[in-house]
């Protein structure tokens, strides 16, 4: 285990997986209609999806046609009609609370199988993901009976059938931003899970099954980009709720033009990470990390710039450095694992094709010494430096592990640079001074500003974007207002 | 030859990293060093221009870090090595030779059962007992380390402390843990707590020309912000202490995995900086195996695997040599056994 010699004392810290033995993954599954699991009624057909850290096929699943999207929303319709928009805020309270404890309860499960479905390392499943589900819907189980309070009018409404198509980078976490406050309100739902990533909310719905939500209430049709087109253009649909990338976003947005649909859209961001030269250093390093690195940098909030001041930036990337040397790679149910695998090949292919436009633009690129399992999708923490506004990888989303570091010489510099991007969802400023913390915030057009701190979510706080990043807000009182006629 | 007797400027030279590249900070040159404690207006502008520690982001690394899950074999060696590294301790009113010679009897021996058990690092004990533990220890490699100047307070003249050092000295002591003067500190008297830990420092000579090796205490329950800790971390090591240690056990909170974090990252800095190591040591709460672990996971991802060593790293701890023994049995024989089967010395 240890060696002793002159270069040191080695802990090396064994294997400790999580069990998989917690989670029963059938098979096959069917689409959740009418709360129910049934067979595809159209020419749909069905495809797999894999582990993505071994690429062992864990399921099949059904691929909705258009007569399967069709019969979910007439499910979700009669439900609104019959059942859901009459019941009582306090009555649905109680099943929004209901299902919050029952992802509490079985939230190892939900854990293990979110990181074989997706690759993201155990311990942000288990730390991250599945508290803050339930957080979700513990937070809008609280709402339901308090919406004429919430400054949305004296008797808000809900707005009936909600279409909603969520990503693969956090598929459960994404499903109660979709599902809690839509439900809150009065709506049902029509939900589309990631092609890679539907085995968390298959197990969802068997949990508004155990839950008792009356049918109807809540449907989940697994399927590629196709199905998700035909149930945003759904004409029965009114609300339309998307989180992706922004080129998909654009075309939802062309979709749904001139209809009476509501629409809200959360898509793809560059955040600028700010880093002054009175920074808390050790700190800001651990926030560049948490930053670029959480969930493989599958974050659309990601810090994927790092702005840094050009009189600490030596001193910062040589620390950063150090600190990536001590990130560990690999299996995502290892729960010392920081680092897990990238979710699909396509992916992989697009990390790897801009990293490489990264170098040929004269960047220098770095990565610690990591060795990467054979099998499955894999890509080490990298950072580029030397890199200018110009370079590709400055200004594209990259939607990984890879960092773009830019500096700059005077906060006003920093406040164009951060600014200068057709995103805007999120950004991070380091500083101990807390004046110049306000005054950036104040200027940066993102919706979210972290100070001394990234990546933090929680079920109080509004989240969404600025320009290409999107618009309206989910998450606190105001993700109230995009599933409420007023 | 005692494990500790190497002088500051033995200590290794920094060996070649596992990471690319070494940090160099723009503050820490060399000459800024030596600079630094000129005068007291000098000391304050070196301190004060330290980065500042960010309290919720170091609370969130520590707590990230204690997240490590530790099993088997790796959990084996760390039990191992977290024996090797424990400065058994009592420090009471009512100690006797009786006591303190009962408490060297297990430090050499923890488990009279497995004679493969490793002893401790040292035996911690008020200077009266440093004579009494020495002769119970004998030619064990067990060193005795003792508590001076005016321990826990601090509060007393300059030349009772001193006499309070050469006593335990002459008496045999191998470490001497000796407290700040944390009114100075707080009050913005650093150069005056640092001539403090020179002149300690100076009366941990033997004449014979070697030199007890000096723990420096900080009573970080005192000292209260991590911004604190850091400054009088890098004020003791420009005053040349060997070990600088948390708390005395006498104030709440004693050692917290935070505070051991921002002294690891600053013994880390030091190095790079000077080439000189410097060791750690969190004292007082330590109580569970588990607690350990963690520590140690602590130290090999922020200092460097280089401190994994009874030489760099230390438990100032009473109540944790017992669990950890507990748990290497269990390690060892897959049974759980009580309490009864271990010794309450």
């Amino acid at each position: 285990m240890a060696t002793k010699d002159k270069a040191g004392t080695v802990f090396d810290y064994a294997p400790a997986p999580e069990s998989r033995s917690v989670v029963d993954i059938a098979s096959s599954y069917g689409l959740f209609i009418d709360g129910e699991f049934k067979q595809p009624q159209g020419p749909g057909g069905s495809f797999k999806t894999i582990n993505p850290a071994t690429e062992e096929v864990l399921a099949e699943v059904s691929d909705a046609s258009a007569e399967d999207v069709d019969l979910a929303v007439k499910a979700a319709r009669r439900a609104y009609t019959r059942v859901w928009s009459k019941m009582s805020g306090r009555e649905r309270g109680k099943y929004l609370y209901r299902i919050a404890r029952i992802i509490q309860e079985r939230s190892r499960e939900l854990a293990v199988l979110e990181s074989l479905d997706n690759g993201k390392p155990i311990k942000e499943s288990r730390d991250v993901d599945i508290p803050l589900v339930a957080a979700y819907f513990f937070y809008y189980a609280g709402w339901a009976d308090k919406l004429e309070y919430a400054g949305w009018g004296p008797d808000p409404k809900p707005l009936g059938v909600a279409g909603q198509v969520i990503p693969w980078n956090f598929p459960l976490l994404m499903l109660a931003w979709k599902i809690a406050p839509a439900l809150a309100c009065g709506n049902t739902v029509v939900l589309k899970p990631a092609e890679t990533t539907p085995l968390t909310a298959l197990l969802f719905a068997e949990i508004c099954q155990q839950a008792d939500l009356p049918p109807g209430v809540v449907n989940i049709l697994t399927g590629a980009g196709e199905t998700g087109r035909v149930l945003v253009s759904h004409d029965d649909v009114d609300k339309v709720a998307f989180t992706g990338s922004t080129e998909v976003g654009r075309q939802i947005a062309k979709a749904v033009a001139g209809s009476k649909k509501k629409v809200t859209l959360e898509l793809g961001g560059k955040a600028a990470n700010i880093v002054y030269d009175d920074a808390p250093i050790d700190e800001a390093v651990e926030g560049i990390v948490n930053g670029i690195f959480f969930n493989q940098g599958h974050v659309c909030c990601a810090g994927s710039r790092l702005l840094v001041q050009e009189s600490v930036a030596d001193e910062v990337l040589a620390r950063l450095k150090r600190r990536m040397a001590t990130l560990r790679v690999g299996d995502p149910l290892d729960k010392n694992t920081d680092i897990g695998a990238i979710n699909s090949a396509e992916q992989l292919a697009r990390i790897r094709e801009l990293s490489d436009i990264g170098e040929s633009e004269g960047a220098d690129r770095w990565s610690p010494a990591c060795d990467l399992p054979t099998n499955g999708f894999w890509f080490p923490p990298t950072i580029f430096t030397g890199v200018s506004q110009a370079h590709r990888i400055a200004r594209e989303e990259i939607f990984g592990p890879v960092l773009s570091v830019i500096t700059f010489r005077t906060p006003a510099e920093a406040i164009e640079k951060a600014n200068n991007t057709p995103f805007g969802l999120s950004a991070g400023v380091w500083t101990d001074k807390g004046s110049l913390i306000l005054w950036t915030a104040n200027r940066l057009r993102a919706g979210v500003v972290w100070a001394n701190t990234f990546n933090k979510f929680d079920p109080t706080s509004p989240f969404g974007g600025y320009k290409e990043s999107g618009y309206g807000r989910e998450g606190g009182r105001h993700g109230l207002e995009a599933y409420l006629a007023n | 030859m005692p494990r500790l007797c190497l002088g500051r400027h033995d200590s290794p030279q920094p060996r070649a990293q596992t990471y690319a590249g070494s940090v160099t900070t723009s503050v820490h040159s060399a000459a800024g060093l030596a600079e630094a404690t000129s005068s007291d207006a000098a000391l304050r502008r070196f301190l004060h221009g330290l980065p500042g520690v960010d309290q919720v982001g170091a609370e969130v690394r520590a707590a990230g870090l204690a997240t490590r899950s530790i099993k088997t074999t790796a959990k084996a060696f760390a039990i191992d090595l977290a024996i090797r590294m424990v400065d058994l301790t009592t420090l009471e009113g009512m100690d006797t030779p009786g006591k303190v010679a009962g408490l060297c009897s297990k430090a050499m021996r923890p488990d009279p059962a497995d004679p493969a058990c490793p002893s401790v690092a040292a035996v911690c004990v008020y200077p009266d007992m440093v004579r009494i533990a020495k002769d119970a220890l004998g030619a064990s490699e067990v060193h005795v380390a003792s508590v001076a100047t005016a321990f826990p307070s601090g509060r007393a003249a300059r030349d009772i402390k001193l006499a309070d050092t050469q006593d335990a000295v002459e008496a045999g002591a191998d470490e001497i843990d000796m407290v700040i003067d944390r009114g100075a500190f707080l009050s913005g008297r650093y150069l005056e707590v640092f001539e403090e830990i020179v002149a300690v420092r100076e009366a941990c000579a033997r004449p014979d020309g070697s030199s007890a090796h000096l723990k420096v205490i900080f009573e970080t329950g005192e000292l209260q912000t991590y911004d604190n800790v850091r400054r009088i971390s890098w004020l003791a090591m420009l005053a040349g202490a060997h070990f600088i240690k948390t708390s005395t056990g006498k104030v709440q909170p004693a050692a917290t995995l935070p505070v051991t974090l921002v002294m690891l990252e600053a013994v880390r800095d030091f190095r790079e900086a000077t080439g000189q190591m410097v060791g750690v040591k969190p004292a007082g709460g330590i109580r569970t195996s588990k607690d350990a672990i963690k520590y140690l996971v602590m130290v090999n991802e922020t200092a460097g695997p280089d401190w994994l060593d009874p030489d760099w790293f230390r438990f100032g701890a009473s109540t944790l040599l017992n669990d950890l023994l507990m748990q290497r049995t269990k390690m060892r024989t897959g049974r759980y056994s009580g309490p009864d089967y271990f010794t309450l010395d």
